[in-house]
Formats: structure tokens, sequence, C-alpha cells
């Protein structure tokens, strides 16, 4: 390489379209955006449901979901490792070392934010609507949906939180991928490995360019959250 | 609202098709970060792919985590360097054949100054005491793989306790190892493979090699059917066989990184 600095490499990189990090790249998207829509069918319903209602060791639930929220993603993968390898209780699934073991690796450390974050956001909308709720003598699990999309913008300033730690961990997708060239190599390991070559600005490279496609994203889901905040007033 | 579910689901489509279209003959292969790093699998495995159609899905880790992966049935096969450790897997039963494929060295490499003088230096052992008797920084793999274990047979020969005054456990692969040795400056020992094709040396240089006690011999193992029946052990059967074949052998030999031949096939 003629030029060892690293913007230059990000550049060369993306404009060559090399194939094999196109893969990798779509695996990234593919793996973290599937995991955080998983997440989010099932932590919001949850985080709505602790906001909603009272319940013997609601206290213990809503402290284990905000310290979840700092769950070491080696560990997670370390769990999930276990569970989905051959001695371990999932192991005739035959998952480990697949894209679908690095899903559900991110499902679990992504779930707690996102219940966490939007039982926080439900609970302060159910302090402002509580008194038209009981004047309209709404159930409990008729409120759900409605504090829910009530809630959209801000649900989905949580579900970019999520994104985030799904799509910057190494460890758990690390450890229950195992980094497979072509098959479950991600954006991150693809940089664990170069550095571990020594390959530091080709690191450095694919790094900008995971920064530039997460950044991307975000400014994609902030104007979409921006034209329907202004159509819907 | 409904645009952003539509692209949603199209991104959940395309995440299906990619997960099935990764269907088809293909084995997981246990091995270490020093023949992933030095780029040898990248030579060899498309060779095997186009001779048998089978394809091998490479987890590269060290040594110690490499055996635990095979041990809970997570690996087809395997391919190490840990002569010792590979003879008890088979005596565990974890293991039911073991073949040797190929061979590199270790080399000491150090800073381009050489504080310790281990230039001077005959053998290994005097080289390691050398950098004892300097108390010259020495970065160790400290992670339980061929490489540590072979660092730490060494350390005995040498006579030397290590002291942490100088002597830094990193627990990483070999190649962050030697990015921490190429930081700080420090002693290292390293595999001549993944020496060779690394890219970051700053002021490192080698400095060591030659001696005997140096020889770094990988072997292929093929799993235990007793204790793993859902592996598959055909497929495995023809990667081992292949390796150890005039084929395989000869796409060893025929890796090269800046010319130089960092694998020597010996299979018996």
């Amino acid at each position: 390489m003629e030029n060892n600095n690293a913007f230059y490499v990000a550049l060369s990189l993306l404009l060559d379209f090399d194939a094999s990090l196109v893969q990798i790249v779509a695996l990234s998207l593919q793996v973290s955006i599937l995991a955080v829509l998983i997440a989010a069918v099932l932590g919001f319903p949850l985080g709505a449901a602790v906001a909603l209602w009272r319940f013997p060791g609601r206290g213990g639930v809503i402290v284990l979901l905000n310290a979840l929220m700092g769950l070491p993603p080696v560990v997670a993968g370390l769990m999930v490792y276990l569970l989905l390898s051959r001695a371990g209780p999932l192991g005739d699934w035959g998952l480990l070392f697949t894209p679908g073991a690095m899903v559900i690796a991110q499902v679990v450390l992504v779930l707690p934010i996102l219940a966490a974050l939007s039982r926080q956001k439900v609970e302060e909308l159910l302090g402002e609507y509580r008194e038209q709720f009981v004047s309209l003598g709404m159930s409990r699990p008729r409120m759900m949906p409605t504090l829910l999309w009530d809630a959209r913008f801000a649900l989905l300033t949580i579900l970019l939180a999520g994104f985030g730690r799904a799509s910057a961990e190494v460890g758990a997708v690390m450890m229950v991928g195992g980094n497979i060239d072509g098959v479950t190599r991600v954006m991150t390991t693809a940089i664990v490995l170069e550095t571990g070559k020594g390959n530091l600005p080709l690191a450095l490279g694919l790094g900008i360019v995971l920064l530039m496609l997460v950044m991307l994203i975000n400014a994609g889901v902030y104007l979409v959250g921006e034209l329907t905040r202004r159509r819907t007033g | 609202m409904t645009k952003m579910v539509n692209l949603l689901f199209a991104g959940v489509t395309s995440l299906g098709l990619a997960f099935t279209a990764y269907a088809g003959d293909y084995i997981t292969l246990a091995s270490t970060t020093s023949t992933e790093n030095s780029g040898l699998f990248d030579a060899v495995v498309p060779k095997f792919e186009d001779a048998t159609g089978i394809e091998v899905r490479v987890v590269a880790v060290g040594t110690g985590q490499a055996f635990e992966i095979a041990r809970r049935g997570d690996a087809d096969s395997l391919l190490v360097h840990d002569t010792t450790g590979e003879q008890r897997f088979v005596e565990n039963g974890h293991a039911s054949e073991r073949a040797d494929v190929m061979y590199n060295d270790f080399v000491l490499i150090g800073p381009a100054d050489d504080p310790a003088n281990i230039r001077g230096t005959q053998s290994a052992a005097e080289a390691f005491a050398a950098i004892a008797n300097a108390t010259a920084p020495f970065t160790s793999r400290g992670d339980d793989s061929g490489t540590h274990r072979a660092e730490l047979r060494l350390w005995e020969k040498a006579g030397v306790e290590p002291d942490r005054d100088w002597y830094r456990e990193l627990g990483s692969g070999m190649g962050p190892t030697l990015n921490t040795a190429a930081a700080m400056n420090a002693y290292v020992l390293s595999d001549r493979a993944t020496w060779v094709a690394f890219g970051n040396r700053q002021n490192l240089t080698l400095l060591f090699e030659g001696d005997d006690v140096l020889f770094n011999q990988y072997g292929s193992l093929l799993l235990s059917e007793e204790k793993h029946p859902h592996l598959k052990h055909d497929l495995a059967r023809r990667w081992h066989d292949w390796l150890v074949s005039g084929e395989g052998q000869q796409a060893i030999t025929h890796f090269r990184v800046d010319g130089q031949q960092l694998f020597f096939p010996n299979a018996k």
C-alpha cells in the first residue's frame, strides 16, 4: 500500500467496493438490525408492562433491568456460548458459530436497554395521562398501545441506543460467532483481526467505515423522525 | 411509518436469505491464531474446497480455547500446536487420531538495540536467562496458547522464575502481544509465521532463532465419534487426510509471505 493513512485506506475501501467488505458490512447490519428488532418486540411491551402494573418485586425487576444495561458483552457471549454449545442445553439447535447465535447474543445485550429506558419513558407519560385514562375508564392493557405510540419518538431514540450497543460490541459476537471468514465475520471482529495482524491502518480504516455507516443510519432515522413529527404536528 | 415498516421488512427478508445461503457441506475447524493471522488458511483452505467441495469454517483462537471448543463438541476438527497437549487429548478419549502436519519455529523478537544482548547467545535457554538478568521488559502471551506453553517451558529450561517487574503477562493473541511488545519495546517469543506477516514492527527485530527447542510442531486431530456422534466425522476425515496427503502438503509448502516459506510440511 503506497499510502498508509487510515483515512486513505477507509476511502479506498469504500471506493473499491471490495466484495468481502460489502459482505462483512451487510452481515454486521443484518445481525444488529434483526437483534434490535427482536429486542424491541420483546423489550418495549416489557418496559411498558413494568411501568403500568404494580406487583411484588417490581422494584427488583427495575433494578435488574437497569443493571443489565451494563452487562459486559463478553459475559453475554459466554452465557450464550454455554447455552448453544453442543454440551449445553440448546446444543441440538446447532446454532453456535452461525449468524443466528450472534443475533441471540445481541438480543441479550440490547433487550435490557430497550426495556429499562422505555419503562422510564412510559412511566413519565403515564403520569401525564393518568387522569385522562381514569376518566375514560381505560384498562391497563388498553393503555399500553396508546402510551407506546405516544412515546414513539423517544422509543426511536432508545432503539438507536440499542442499535449502537449492538453494532459496537465485539466480545459477544467474537465468542459465539467465531469470526469465521465469510460466515460470521462482522465489522468489529474484522477490526480485531486486522489489529492482531498488525495492519493498524486497515483496522482503523474499517473502524472509520463502521462509524460512517452508523452515522448514516442515525441520520436516516433522525430524518424519518423529523418528517413524521412535522406531518403529525 | 409504513415506509419504515416496509424497509424493516425488506431488511429482515434479506437477512433470512443470507442465513440460508450458507447451506452446503462444511466443517468447523478450531485452530490457532498463528495459522489464521499469518494467512495460511487463506492460501490452503481454498485448494481443499476446490478439490472436495467441502467448505472449511475456521474458528481461530488460542490452543487452550481450541481444545475446549473441541472437548465440548463444538468443532468437527482441530489443528493446533501443542504436541504434549494433543497426545493427552487423544489419551483422554476426546480425539481418536492425531497426525503431524507441519512445523515452523519460534523466534525471539526484541528491540533492535538489544539491551539484554541475546544476539550473542548460543541457545534459547541462554537467551532467556540473559533477558532475565538484564531485567529487560518481556511480553508474554499469558493465554494458555501453544506459544505460551512453549515459552513457559523455555523459562523453566533457563532456570528462571519470571518476575513481575519486567515480565508482562498480557492474556492476548500473538498479534496483539506483538503490538504491545512494539509499543513497550519489549522482548517477545513469537511463532515465525505471525512475525513475518506482522505489519506493525516499529523498533522490533528478530534477535534469536535456530535452536532445536524452538521447533513448533502442528498436529491435526480427529475427534471422538463416541463422545460426539453429531459431528461431521466423514467430512472431517477428508480434511485430515487431505492435509497429510501430497496435495495438502504441497499447498502448505507453496504458502509464502514476502517470498518466505512459513510452514514446513512434515506428515509421515
